[in-house]
């Protein structure tokens, strides 16, 4: 099957503008500007059943529509902030694919009447950054972005914006407010960025993936798109597949694809021809599946993952086999959380401060039952307490760490 | 000299992104200006940034303080920084890092005796399935390495020896 979003990999020099134009490229952009009203171009992604790709699987097109047309002006801003241990999704993207993220952006823009659109990127991805300045330099040269757009009253200018260094500013509400030249901390919702965003105007953001996926919906139409994953999840999704496989990588499938084709057919199977211990299928912020061959054979959508206690996420598919201990993973997520954790609501600084000392004197082998129950204690008074999500998602992996795989914590305390 | 006299054209450039009324949106690219030089952000740059962008000292330097990529004190030319998260873990980086550091003498945040580089551990790169790994932040820019091994880093950092001398 050729690829829907990873389109670089079927075609050789996809992110030179003119194979790009020969394959189709800027052909849905043209169509929405010079053919469609704005709403039509929100209706199609509405039927297309397009849901973010950033983690939260919301409605796409459900949330252009919630912006707020008594206010002016609009912003539209691509999250490409990607930090979640486990994801490296949009990276490839943007630098292989670059015009199919850009067009999207800029239907999206159209779509809810912006002129001005910002991509916001992680800022280790200077170099990602410098290559997307040409591509939209290349696109402004060749009329696709600036002023009257294919002969119309349309215009967009994007620019790219590098963050420094802070997994919390993927987060929208925490992107905007760096984005706005402040500390990235979250603001409290609602109201939510589609009545007040960017500047306190109404803005709609989305990852890149999810803007990858808007050009082809609307050269193809949302029946087309429907017509690939499940009810539930419609389309396709990439993968980041990461841990003990013999073969880590991005892999593009349709949802509903299982996580043994994933993992066995895509990813080569296990190192050293081990067995799957557990599944983190959302990165870092992920709960931790216990695998036997059900959850091997369970298909991969929203609806799907969370009959088995877990979400999907960002499709950021940790594989851990038969020699991780599950405290030592423990650690190292919630070392991560720590570190990242904005400060802003006590919650999540405290919590994470404390099971952070406790996850590591259990893993360092100087803990005691007790401690357990403590740091089970701890991540559960967290919960449903946090201001955003990093300090709600820290607690999963430490919960269903200690409550799934409890053998590891008896042997961890008594070494 | 202040930011605008040394680099006239850039400043002009990273300001007209954004709405002149909300030009404070501008302090992140200014403040990779300022550490372009020296690999750290001095109090005279946080003032003229602060200036610039009519905030106060103090504005520019919580900046400083959240973010990881700015620095407010000198280090190695080169900052090696190596992921040692998750997955990253679960390929080697630990080990890949005690090496490294064992190969250098230093430990993890000092720097070699020639101020040529300082090894830091850090987290998340986004580049998972190609680790061991880690990024250099230098004066020009952030370079990612990907599929390291302590040999290959070694001939990097012999390679990055070279050129300074050249210069």
């Amino acid at each position: 099957m050729s690829h829907v979003l990873l389109r670089h990999r079927d075609i050789p020099d996809f992110n030179t503008l003119n194979v790009y134009k020969k394959n189709g490229g800027f052909d849905a952009f043209k169509k929405a500007v010079a053919k469609m009203k704005p709403t039509d171009v929100i209706d199609v992604v509405k039927n297309s059943g397009l849901r973010g790709r950033g983690g939260a699987g919301f409605p796409t097109g459900m949330k252009w529509s919630f912006i707020d047309n008594k206010n002016w002006p609009h912003y539209v801003v691509a999250n490409a902030d990607e930090s979640e241990p486990g994801t490296f999704k949009d990276r490839e993207i943007m630098e292989s694919n670059p015009f199919q993220f850009l067009e999207g952006l800029a239907i999206a823009s159209y779509a809810v009447g912006a002129t001005v659109a910002y991509i916001y990127l992680r800022g280790e991805f200077w170099q990602v950054a410098a290559f997307l300045d040409e591509k939209i330099a290349e696109m402004e040269k060749a009329g696709y972005l600036g002023d009257n757009l294919f002969g119309t009253d349309y215009s967009l200018k994007i620019f790219t914006h590098l963050g420094a260094g802070a997994y919390i500013c993927g987060e929208e509400t925490a992107l905007l407010e760096s984005l706005e030249g402040k500390r990235g901390q979250p603001r409290v919702r609602p109201p939510f960025p589609p009545s007040y965003g960017l500047y306190g105007k109404p803005t709609i953001i989305n990852n890149v993936e999810t803007f990858t996926n808007v050009p082809p919906i609307i050269a193809n139409g949302a029946e087309w798109y429907k017509s690939m994953g499940t009810t539930d999840s419609a389309g396709v999704k990439i993968f980041s597949l990461s841990g003990r496989v013999r073969k880590p990588g991005n892999y593009e499938l349709p949802f509903g694809a299982t996580f043994r084709q994933l993992i066995y057919e895509h990813g080569m199977g296990i190192q050293d021809g081990r067995s799957v211990k557990a599944i983190m299928p959302a990165g870092a912020s992920s709960s931790l599946i216990v695998v036997d061959d059900k959850v091997l054979d369970t298909p991969m959508d929203y609806a799907t993952v969370r009959t088995l206690g877990a979400d999907l996420g960002s499709a950021s598919v940790i594989v851990l086999d038969d020699t991780v201990d599950i405290d030592w993973v423990i650690n190292k997520t919630i070392h991560f959380f720590k570190h990242e954790s904005c400060g802003k609501c006590t919650t999540c600084r405290e919590g994470n401060y404390w099971m952070r000392n406790l996850t590591e004197r259990i893993h360092s082998g100087s803990g005691s039952e007790n401690d357990v129950n403590l740091l089970l204690n701890v991540a559960k008074q967290m919960q449903g307490k946090c201001l955003c999500a990093l300090g709600e998602f820290s607690t999963m992996a430490v919960v269903t760490g200690i409550e799934r795989f409890p053998q590891d914590f008896k042997k961890a305390v008594k070494a | 000299m202040s930011l605008e006299k040394k680099y006239p054209k850039e400043v002009k450039k990273l300001l007209a992104k954004y709405p002149p009324e909300h030009k404070r949106s501008a302090v992140m690219p200014l403040l990779y200006l300022a550490q372009r030089e020296e690999g750290f952000v001095n109090k005279e740059a946080m003032q003229d940034i602060a200036r610039l962008l009519d905030i106060t000292e103090t504005d520019v330097a919580s900046i400083v303080g959240f973010y990881t990529l700015y620095h407010d004190k000198k280090a190695g030319k080169y900052r090696m920084q190596v992921c040692t998260d998750l997955p990253c873990a679960l390929r080697g980086a630990d080990e890949f890092l005690n090496n490294l550091c064992g190969n250098l003498g230093i430990k993890v945040g000092e720097t070699t005796e020639d101020g040529l580089v300082t090894i830091e551990s850090v987290m998340c790169l986004a580049a998972c399935d190609r680790a061991p790994m880690f990024q250099t932040q230098g004066p020009d820019g952030i370079k990612y390495h990907e599929y390291m091994t302590v040999d290959r880093t070694m001939e990097l950092i012999e390679a990055l020896k070279k050129t300074e001398v050249e210069k």
